[in-house]
């Protein structure tokens, strides 16, 4: 990756090639979030056709519906983070320069969002750990085990704690004097 | 004031402080209640075991059939958005009405009404209505204000016509059943629609000049070639209808299920009209995908917000405050009404509802109010959100697809009238409830076990936290 020379350093420079790479891993996951959209709304279609049509239903594959929903917002996070699409209360933030925007999100993704995803992955991790343990399977009858899912809780939030790195190296990036580091902000569809 | 201590005041002026800060929502909730729940640990209003409840929050959200259908509703807006469902209604529907003063406008709400109660995104039907109508009443001399106005209001039908996503997560938070918040806003929704198309009646007859009806030359279909057009748009939509919401009020589907038919239909659609491709389903797969990222993670932050501000005596307090406005259930209701109404400048509806509505819960139920009802009109209530000027999403999107002729000040001061409306029919709402219980069947008041059931659901959406006395001695 051709990284044009700016202020900074050889320090900045490394950092910066490992925030490309953090965000190719976050685009990596975000294809998988962004795959499991289409196929449970498959799977949830042909649960309710089948069990109507043929009166088959099944409890794995009604199951496999939410964890896949949960794959979609836990894997897709960091890429919604890269893409600055998370949603603000912009009525301040709006009014800022470009610098108070990029310091905003310094102290924001430093006090605010890595701590908040450090809490999450340790406490995540005891909870998959208790599942895994006992390799928990669902209550129901011919239920899926619920270890695998409970994993992406943790795992989810590692992923967004890297790209939160990743977007802390832009930011100071940015403030110095890197122009392809703005921080360009719509409020997301909805 | 101080009864249940200072932290939960605190911690709701660092919620106000927070928000402002401008940093996405999701990371300061989480941060704000990350923050004071180590505050609360040393003053010793809880242990470190009550902050264990976390991942069983999320847990429970992860794992919740209901939530599910906010990818698949929007999937199947973004899908439908892109399949030329709504052209195909607008021309057909327009050259209909078209001879009448207004009749451009009658047919965008009527429009709307049907995107509206096919899918549960604004965003699709506000795009759609704008880049196909606007540009025909600029050219027949339409009154700008009028014109963008009736087109933004009309897009936010689509909030209260089931299946609604707002409905979906409002029934969510307030733990009653989704069909029940459906057959509910058959009411409201009637009641918008005719709202809406009196007051371009009224417009139409004291102005027609800002309504003008179409030349003869505009109307280029006529007979055969113009009912063939109308049920062009129409049948599918029917079809759409029926599969979304027929399937599940004859309880073939859940709300869920029926969002996972409907994208399927709204694919099918495209296939139709042969605009189904690679890249448009990648994007609307990719759209999805970070639209519920966002919303998921809102009520991710407010959950970690909520669990410790319960711990902070926080529901307690709020309830306390709430309780003393003098009035009962009426004076409860208008200052809900004024509060959200104010909020809804700053915060959107997804917003509001995973923060301030499990707030407002307990009182409601304490003043024996259905929750149904209240549902309701807090989904009218925030529908202006969508509205306010400047910020309110449809302006938003209209702004962005608008010809360069209308300007933004028209934008604003257009949807000022349709705020009132929406304000008139809050308040129709609140003093004829049975425009909302009348649908549901008997007046559905819970009893106390189901009460204390959705209320249990919604504390713990999955397992209790340890038990804890949380009184401050």
């Amino acid at each position: 990756m051709a990284v044009p020379t700016i202020p900074g350093g050889h320090a900045l420079q490394a950092l910066l090639r490992i925030a490309g790479y953090i965000d190719r891993v976050s685009w990596f996951f975000a294809c998988i979030a962004a795959g499991l959209v289409l196929v449970s709304a498959l799977i949830s279609a042909g649960n309710a056709l089948s069990r109507y049509a043929f009166d088959i239903s099944s409890n794995a594959w009604l199951e496999i519906q939410w964890q896949m929903f949960a794959g979609i917002f836990l894997l897709g996070a960091a890429q919604v983070l890269k893409l600055n699409e998370h949603v603000r209360v912009d009525i301040l933030y709006m009014g800022r320069s470009a610098r108070a925007k990029l310091w905003t999100d310094v102290f924001g993704l430093i006090f605010f969002l890595i701590p908040v995803c450090l809490m999450m992955v340790w406490m995540g991790e005891f909870f998959f750990q208790d599942s895994f343990e006992v390799m928990e399977i669902s209550a129901s009858a011919g239920g899926l085990p619920l270890w695998p899912v409970k994993a992406l809780l943790p795992f989810g939030f590692f992923l967004l704690l890297l790209q939160g790195f990743a977007e802390l190296i832009k930011r100071i990036a940015g403030l110095q004097g890197d122009a392809r580091f703005q921080t360009a902000y719509e409020k997301p569809l909805q | 004031m101080l009864e249940y201590g200072y932290l939960a005041p605190a911690m709701f002026a660092g919620l106000v402080i927070f928000l402002l800060y401008g940093f996405p929502v999701a990371f300061s909730l989480s941060a704000l209640g990350l923050f004071f729940g180590v505050i609360a640990i040393e003053i010793g209003y809880f242990d470190f075991n009550f902050l264990q409840a976390m991942p069983y929050r999320v847990f429970g959200i992860m794992s919740n059939d209901l939530l599910l259908a906010i990818p698949f509703f929007t999937f199947m807006g973004v899908i439908l958005e892109k399949s030329g469902l709504a052209e195909d209604l607008l021309e057909g529907v327009g050259q209909a009405f078209g001879a009448v003063p207004g009749g451009l406008a009658y047919a965008v709400i009527f429009v709307g009404a049907i995107l509206g109660a096919i899918t549960g995104t604004v965003a699709a039907s506000v795009i759609a209505m704008g880049m196909i109508s606007l540009p025909v009443m600029l050219r027949y001399g339409y009154d700008m204000k009028i014109g963008t106005g009736v087109i933004a209001a009309s897009g936010t039908i689509t909030q209260v016509i089931p299946p609604s996503l707002v409905l979906i997560v409002l029934a969510d938070q307030l733990g009653v059943p989704v069909g029940e918040m459906y057959l509910g806003a058959i009411g409201p929704s009637v009641l918008q629609v005719a709202l809406f198309t009196l007051f371009i009646f009224l417009v139409a007859t004291f102005q027609p000049w800002k309504v003008p009806a179409l030349p003869p030359e505009a109307r280029t279909l006529h007979g055969w070639a113009l009912a063939s057009k109308v049920a062009w748009g129409m049948i599918p939509s029917l079809a759409l209808i029926f599969l979304v919401l027929g399937t599940m009020f004859m309880g073939l589907a859940t709300p869920t299920e029926a969002g996972a038919m409907g994208t399927v239909g709204a694919m099918l659609l495209a296939i139709a009209h042969r605009r189904f491709n690679t890249p448009l389903l990648w994007d609307a797969m990719d759209q999805t995908m970070r639209i519920s990222t966002m919303v998921l993670f809102i009520l991710i932050g407010a959950t970690v917000f909520s669990l410790v501000f319960q711990g902070v005596n926080g529901t307690k307090w709020i309830e306390h405050l709430l309780s003393a406005i003098p009035g009962g259930q009426i004076g409860f209701l208008i200052f809900v009404n004024l509060f959200i109404f104010f909020l809804a400048f700053f915060l959107d509806f997804f917003e509001i509802v995973f923060i301030v509505v499990p707030l407002l819960v307990p009182v409601a139920v304490g003043l024996d109010i259905n929750l149904v009802w209240f549902g309701l009109l807090l989904c009218v209530n925030m529908q202006t959100a969508f509205m306010h000027p400047p910020f309110g999403f449809a302006l938003f999107y209209l702004r962005g697809i608008a010809p360069p002729e209308v300007k933004s000040r028209d934008i604003y001061l257009g949807s000022i009238p349709w705020i009132g409306l929406q304000l008139i029919l809050v308040a129709i709402l609140i003093f004829w409830p049975e425009s909302v219980t009348y649908w549901i069947g008997e007046e559905v008041l819970l009893d106390d076990a189901a009460v204390q059931d959705a209320l249990d659901n919604l504390v713990v959406p999955d397992l209790a936290p340890p038990a804890l006395d949380l009184n401050l001695e």
